[in-house]
């Protein structure tokens, strides 16, 4: 099977090591992966800010980049969510406002190809042991695109409790947002950071070594919290730890 | 809607400061998660809870498309059981309409039925400027009257209030408005719970004119539906010669049977309850007319539009109309329950109270422009919502209207830059290739409007190389 990957900008620009495991984990289970170099953004932040008609030539380079790939896979929920959710609407939107259908119609042909990575593992792979191992206690943070606009379920846990020497303990309060939230994170800084704490307290409660999520822009809010207080607690995105095996373990970049 | 709130800082700093108040962050975070537990109880007991949310969003959906129509069968309704139906189309004339109604009784004071819409409209004040005291008789209300204070919470408008604090409010200013608080009133609730019944059963008694605002409107019959938990709303309804309802145009329903829908989505979302304990029906003076003196002799209905009709224009705005105003948006929010709901400048705060006051007042002020963006757009609140308002879709179109409107220069350059890059990978390339070349040189905490980010965050260390060139290297 050959899919595309589509890595997102935050990973490609400031995550690289959640995009080369995404490639490792996928090529390891039997997939031959391209990077369509036409892609950048999927225009979240930009959208989410307000600011619709500034995505739209974004909503047509990633359709167009991503022409002709059955399977589409991310790392990350939020862009997921993104166009699956969103690029309908900025398509029925151009067209509704007189600028004809081809938004529209590029948004609904990409809309379905896109899967978010655990998404692709269990549900099109049909996978759950990925051949993982991880000697770490790791708990998990469902970020809330995830959680609740994919409905990913269980499917991120059911991934980390089949990975080798991997000690999963729960997060109280999972399902609470991490204060992120794209621009809301400087727009409303004092928020986001009160947020951040709160979650980071329930974090550092369980002792795991590792803070896990499935979305790297969450986890730089965090990770960035936990740097300036100086905290142990190591985040990694989930496709990091699938990737590493006995062979190849895992180690801090 | 009202001027009470006009002058408020923007959402931020008002967030800001009351992120440091530790007492109020505390009744927030404990109030809100012991309802939100409970309410997700409350749902996960019926098994066709999405099917009853789905009815709830069509019935009214349904309704806002042919309000027109319900809203002239509702007044037919209203006046053929002896009701005085008067339309208002912002907050003045429904103010001006209340005020002469009670003028023309002769009375100076009103009892009231815990209300949004009369707040919205800031009744009382309007009233008080008339020589008219309205008594509101709602506990929480009460609280928040006489702590001289603002509603924080739809449902619960003195969450921010915990028992010791409204001790401490009885006994100070009850004797001001009333039957004074007993002078050893401790901070038990069942204390405090029985000297507001005595401060308000002299009210209910005496009052001649009750004010009370409506969840529901039946158009087939002309019922009004208030749905309470204490009794203090039935007292209102029935003790007093003159009943006046000012209620939103938006609360029609067609008819009774979709009562069914709303009577087991509304109690089990608010307050967590199968059932709320009081649910108070009228239809206009009922089939004696009044004759028999049984319940009010007159009755007016006061039907507010304020700002709605300009909300059901916005295709994507309308839905926030759907709302039965059930606060579960708010108990789950994790934005709400760290800022107050007096941050939001308005008698909506909370994610309903984001998507409706800048639709109802427009986004003019500092506070109505900054509530779009009062949300990380978590999606907990369309989670919730029992009519299925999709929150942060209503959100994001704020948002594009306030940036439409200009924005933030900043703002506006780094997203046309952006969108340059975005639309340019090898400058794009270029630029995160320059950044890994300089990432020894970036520092960890920024100046300027970048402070907002590394106050309690550090910078990330940008990697040697973007995933491009490892990709370039290794697969291509
Ligand atoms: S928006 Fe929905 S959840 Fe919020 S108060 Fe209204 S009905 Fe309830």
């Amino acid at each position: 099977m050959r899919v595309a990957l589509f890595a997102t900008c935050v990973n490609d620009a400031l995550f690289p090591a959640t995009a080369v495991a995404t490639v490792r984990l996928l090529e390891r289970l039997g997939v031959d992966v391209d990077f369509p170099a036409g892609q950048t953004c999927c225009g979240q932040p930009q959208y989410n800010t307000g600011y619709r008609q500034a995505c739209e030539p974004l909503v047509r380079r990633t359709a167009r980049a991503f022409a002709g790939y059955e399977h589409v896979v991310t790392p990350s929920g939020s862009c997921v969510a993104m166009v699956r959710d969103n690029y309908p609407r900025i398509g029925a939107r151009a067209a509704a406002d007189g600028r004809g259908t081809e938004l529209a119609e590029a948004a609904d042909a990409l809309a379905p190809r896109v899967h978010e990575l655990t998404e692709f593992l269990t549900d099109v792979l049909g996978v759950e042991d990925v051949g993982a191992y991880f000697p770490h206690t790791v708990t998990y943070h469902p970020s809330c695109h995830g959680l609740r606009v994919l409905g990913l379920g269980e499917r991120p846990l059911r991934l980390l409790r089949a990975v080798r020497g991997l000690e999963l303990v729960e997060l109280p309060g999972a399902e609470e947002c991490c204060g992120f939230g794209g621009t809301f994170a400087v727009k409303n800084a004092a928020v986001s950071a009160a947020m951040a704490e709160d979650k980071l307290a329930h974090a550092l409660g369980t002792g795991a070594d590792v803070l896990c999520g499935a979305d790297n822009s969450c986890l730089l809010h965090l990770g960035a919290t936990l740097h300036r207080r100086g905290e142990a607690l190591r985040p990694l995105h989930l496709a990091e730890i699938l990737a590493s095996t006995e062979q190849h373990p895992w180690r801090p970049s | 809607m009202t001027g009470t709130f006009l002058g408020m800082p923007a959402f931020p700093q008002a967030a800001a400061a009351a992120l440091r108040d530790g007492r109020l962050r505390a009744n927030l975070r404990h109030a809100t998660h012991t309802i939100r537990d409970k309410r997700a109880r409350a749902v996960a007991e019926l098994d066709d809870w999405a099917e009853l949310r789905a009815a709830g969003k069509a019935i009214k959906d349904h309704t806002l498309r042919h309000l027109d129509r319900y809203l002239v069968q509702l007044e037919e309704a209203v006046a053929a059981a002896g009701g005085a139906v008067h339309w208002a189309a912002d907050a003045e004339e429904a103010n001006r309409i209340v005020a002469d109604l009670v003028h023309a009784t002769g009375e100076t004071e009103v009892v009231k039925v815990k209300s949004m819409a009369t707040q919205e409209i800031g009744l009382n004040e309007a009233l008080a400027a008339e020589g008219i005291t309205a008594y509101e008789t709602d506990l929480a209300e009460l609280i928040v009257q006489l702590g001289d204070d603002r509603p924080s919470h739809i449902l619960v408008p003195a969450i921010h209030r915990n028992r010791a604090e409204i001790r401490e409010i009885f006994a100070e200013r009850m004797a001001a408005w009333g039957r004074p608080a007993p002078a050893d009133l401790t901070d038990s609730p069942a204390e405090l719970a029985e000297a507001a019944r005595l401060h308000l059963r002299e009210k209910f008694l005496r009052a001649r004119v009750a004010v009370s605002g409506a969840n529901f409107m039946v158009a087939e019959t002309g019922t009004l539906v208030v749905v309470e938990s204490e009794g203090n709303g039935r007292m209102c309804l029935t003790l007093p010669r003159t009943l006046i309802s000012v209620v939103g145009i938006e609360k029609v329903v067609p008819t009774w049977r979709d009562l069914e829908v709303f009577l087991q989505l509304l109690p089990r979302s608010s307050t967590a309850e199968r059932m709320n304990p009081y649910t108070s029906l009228w239809t206009g003076l009922g089939p004696s007319k009044g004759a028999d003196g049984d319940g009010p002799s007159a009755f007016h209905l006061v039907l507010l539009d304020n700002g709605r009709t300009a909300a059901l224009a916005d295709q994507v705005g309308r839905q926030a109309l759907r709302c039965i105003r059930c606060s579960a948006c708010l108990n789950v929010c994790p934005v709400y329950e760290r800022a107050g709901g007096h941050a939001y400048g308005s008698v909506y705060p909370g994610p309903i109270g984001a998507i409706l006051t800048p639709q109802l007042r427009g986004i003019t002020s500092p506070v109505d422009a900054s509530l779009p963006y009062a949300s990380s757009l978590c999606g907990a609140c369309y989670e919730v919502c029992p009519v299925a308002i999709d929150i942060p879709e209503v959100l994001v179109h704020l948002r594009e209207r306030v940036a439409e409107q200009g924005g933030h220069p900043l703002e506006r350059a780094a997203i046309a830059a952006a969108g340059y890059l975005f639309d340019h990978p090898a400058a794009l390339a270029a630029a995160e290739r320059l950044a890994g070349r300089t990432r020894a040189l970036h520092p960890r905490r920024l100046p300027g409007p970048g402070r907002a980010w590394t106050d309690t965050r550090d910078l990330p260390q940008v990697p040697a190389e973007p995933f491009r060139d490892w990709w370039r290297r290794n697969r291509s």
